[in-house]
């Protein structure tokens, strides 16, 4: 494969642009062209985050077609469910098993999907969800907030670019202090998505 | 080096590469990181102004100078920036002139999705769009040096998905030195716009957008590109980047100067292909003007003239009009509606409190299953954050148009004769950008308003800059800070308070008394932005023994607060702890209380 269309989606506050930018740096040391961009709107904090990353040999359009992404990473269940339709079938869907309910169904405006339903509706683009307990995973590595690195670990099986070169963009990207905890989150985001995966079919 | 920068960061280091002397700008998304990444370049004076008219006139003066300047601003930062805008295309400059103009297609964070191309168009100057960060760092040489070619202010237009996307620059220059020392030439008929010498300017104008149109055929960055003939495509910006994908086969004319249009390479593309189509973002711009060339085209009959283009956009409407194949995709079921998650005030938001009490004693909002009733204030607002109060459950805001405007919307509809009370709310950076004239024209025209200025100190929206009012510059240095509460007392308004923003039943007295008073009124309504707390200590905590579940916390609309299964609980890592406490106060059964755990952010 030499080239590689991702969505990374989730909350804002959840380290969705700092995992995308690292994705990115490593595509560009890995000696692909790579563009990105994230949608943010006026969320600070709290709403749904959506972050295209698109690498090959030349890209054009930093904006992933719907139905033209390789790897979908979401770091939360409805946000999995809202962004599938970009995947291309047989694309693979890592989610993470958490779920944040918006303001709106607090104040019951509104329902969260059942787990049935979500799945239901990432399996009308593909069969290849992968669900992982990544929050949790991280939280017991020592902190929660390493999710995103862990949920890079999962991506790395399926980057056209070394796994060494991710450790070394999430080292220099992140404070000194955190870099141990996010690398061993990382080392057990790919052991998870590997003791699913064949990887010599990809 | 090949770097990854986002357009903005392009921009600013094609500036300073360009050799800019002085930056001025107000925060606006999305073109804010331009100035925040100039701040920090050695050499170079970077300032944020209280307002893009005032960024303008520091730039325009700076370049009379001699030196490189440059203003930079969000689309509708150019509407308040209007006036000097214009006369900068009367006077020209000396030292070269940028003016940036970041537009927002598909309104990501903007009240509406006006085309800046035209503002090129209506002051006569050239116009440079991006299509990447490759480009956006290449554009900013040759704008200075056509400014200075043509005598002549350059505006340089991007759009959200060029100023917030990152890709790959190789920044092949480094920072050109000007040995010259700024220098001010006495010339009265070029920089004294009076009518007699505004007179004489025009007829140069004409002469000066004659001759850049001459100079775009031979621009370097107006590129044709040779594919298949029967289709040629006229595209600029980022949509050039989206038509490229979509159309891997076609024939391409590429514009980075995009306006006065290539006379000549239009027509020579033309004459190549058998059919052009346009492909821009938002209005016929290109389209039409390429029509007063004579030239047969195409273009907003297909793309959409609303909203963002995506590869997706431009795909359906191209498979729609039998440009493309319907591409064969397996039938999905039409996806099932699922929650929203609209962007909220955050967790410990100063502006909650006092929101919250507008809208209680406003009666704008209803527990669950209560009915409405009809509300008793009329709120009007304006741009930031605390826009963010007119979503339910808090519902308080009735208008927004644009900065500053809700005070004169007040005073107007007070004078109108509305029998309800009229509260205009507005931010501090918002309130010093054009909110001063509002407040002087409402105690001069004796409004019975009440004027409440939401002081978060700082910029927060656009991501936490300083403003006058904090007493530190965009390099950094300490500067006297405005202080709010003396100047509206200045201005002649004699009933001022200062509240905690945290202090519910502060908040109401005041409220309720301001609302008394037939004068006008001002409240400052003072509390940290809740992003920039320090430590977060305690989180709330609800008592489910105590807790009768009738959901008066829900109606701070705080992120923390869920109701989840009908119970309702508090996401300790999401509390702002001690810092706010708003819902302990508003709790009529006494059930939220602090928690032991010391939680650190």
């Amino acid at each position: 494969m030499d080239k590689l269309d991702l969505l990374i989606t989730g909350i804002g506050g959840q380290g969705i642009i700092a995992a995308s930018d690292i994705v990115a740096q490593a595509a560009l040391v890995s000696g692909y062209d790579v563009k990105k961009t994230d949608s943010l709107g006026m969320a600070q904090r709290g709403g749904s985050v959506v972050s295209h990353i698109r690498l090959a040999p030349k890209v054009w359009s930093p904006l992933v077609k719907t139905g033209e992404a390789d790897v979908m990473l979401a770091l939360e269940k409805l946000e999995a469910a809202r962004w599938s339709r970009y995947l291309k079938p047989g694309g693979v869907a890592i989610v993470n098993n958490l779920a944040i309910p918006p303001l709106a169904v607090s104040l019951g405006g509104a329902v969260y999907p059942q787990d049935e339903e979500i799945t239901n509706i990432i399996k009308q683009h593909t069969d290849r969800l992968y669900v992982t307990d990544g929050s949790r995973l991280a939280a017991e590595l020592g902190n929660a907030r390493a999710l995103n690195s862990l949920m890079l670990g999962c991506l790395s099986v399926f980057t056209p670019f070394a796994e060494d070169t991710l450790k070394e963009c999430i080292a220099q990207r992140l404070p000194a202090k955190v870099v141990e905890l996010n690398l061993a989150a990382f080392d057990c985001g790919r052991q998870q998505i590997e003791a699913v995966v064949n990887i010599g079919k990809d | 080096m090949k770097k990854l920068l986002s357009g903005n960061e392009a921009l600013a280091l094609g500036a300073y590469h360009a050799g800019i002397k002085v930056a001025a700008a107000y925060p606006g998304t999305p073109s804010t990181e331009i100035l925040e990444n100039l701040a920090g370049c050695d050499g170079v004076y970077a300032e944020w102004s209280t307002n893009e008219k005032v960024a303008m006139e520091v730039a325009l003066g700076a370049c009379y100078t001699g030196v490189r300047a440059m203003a930079s601003m969000k689309h509708v930062g150019l509407n308040v920036a209007g006036d000097p805008f214009m006369a900068a295309a009367s006077t020209g400059v000396d030292g070269g002139l940028v003016v940036v103009s970041a537009d927002d297609p598909g309104m990501h964070s903007s009240q509406n999705e006006q085309d800046n191309r035209h503002y090129a168009r209506l002051a006569k100057i050239p116009l440079l769009e991006p299509g990447d960060s490759q480009e956006a760092y290449d554009i900013m040489s040759h704008a200075f040096d056509i400014s200075e070619e043509f005598d002549t202010p350059v505006m340089v237009r991007t759009t959200t998905r060029v100023a917030h996307s990152k890709s790959v620059v190789e920044a092949t220059g480094s920072r050109k030195e000007f040995k010259k020392q700024p220098d001010f030439c006495y010339n009265p008929t070029k920089y004294i716009m009076l009518p007699a010498h505004g007179r004489m300017r025009h007829p140069l104008m004409e002469e000066r957008l004659g001759k850049l149109a001459a100079y775009a055929d031979s621009f370097p960055l107006n590129q044709i590109v040779i594919g298949d003939r029967r289709l040629g495509i006229v595209s600029s910006g980022v949509a050039y980047q989206y038509a490229r994908q979509v159309f891997p086969e076609a024939s391409f004319l590429k514009l980075t100067l995009s306006y006065p249009l290539p006379p000549e390479l239009l027509k020579r593309f033309a004459a190549t292909v058998d059919r052009l189509l346009v492909i821009e973002e938002l209005d016929p711009f290109l389209e039409e003007n390429i029509r007063i060339l004579g030239l047969e085209v195409t273009g907003k009959k297909i793309f959409p003239i609303t909203g963002e283009l995506s590869p997706d956009v431009i795909q359906q409407a191209a498979v729609k009009a039998g440009l493309l194949a319907a591409p064969a995709r397996k039938k999905t079921q039409a996806a099932p509606q699922l929650p929203g998650r609209p962007p909220l005030l955050c967790p410990g938001c100063p502006h909650s409190g006092i929101y919250f009490v507008l809208s209680s004693l406003g009666q704008r909002s209803s527990l669950p299953g209560k009915p409405k009733r009809p509300p008793k204030l009329i709120i009007t607002g304006d741009i930031g954050c605390y826009t963010l109060g007119a979503n339910p459950p808090l519902s308080a805001l009735d208008t927004c148009a644009c900065m500053g405007a809700g005070i004169g919307q007040a005073l107007g509809m007070k004078r109108a004769g509305l029998a309800e009370k009229v509260i205009a709310v507005i931010g501090d950076s918002t309130f010093l950008h054009s909110g001063i004239t509002g407040l002087v024209n409402a105690v001069y025209n004796q409004g019975q308003i009440t004027i409440i200025i939401l002081d978060n100190r700082t910029t927060a929206m656009t991501g936490h800059q300083e403003h006058p009012g904090t007493g530190v510059t965009a390099q950094g240095q300490e500067t006297t800070a405005v202080d709010l509460a003396q100047l509206a007392r200045s201005i002649g308004a004699e009933d001022v308070k200062v509240i905690d923003a945290f202090d519910i039943k502060a908040l109401r007295a005041g409220v309720k008394d301001s609302l008394d008073n037939p004068q006008l009124s001002v409240i400052i309504v003072r509390g940290n932005c809740a992003v920039r707390l320090p430590k977060r200590s305690h989180p709330r905590v609800i008592d489910q023994d105590k807790c009768n579940k009738c959901g008066l916390c829900l109606l701070i609309g705080c992120p923390a607060i869920r109701k989840e299964d009908e119970s309702i609980s508090i996401d300790i890592t999401l509390c702002a702890g001690d810092a706010c406490g708003i819902c302990q106060q508003v709790c009529p059964q006494q059930a939220i209380a602090p928690s032991g755990d010391e939680v650190k952010k």
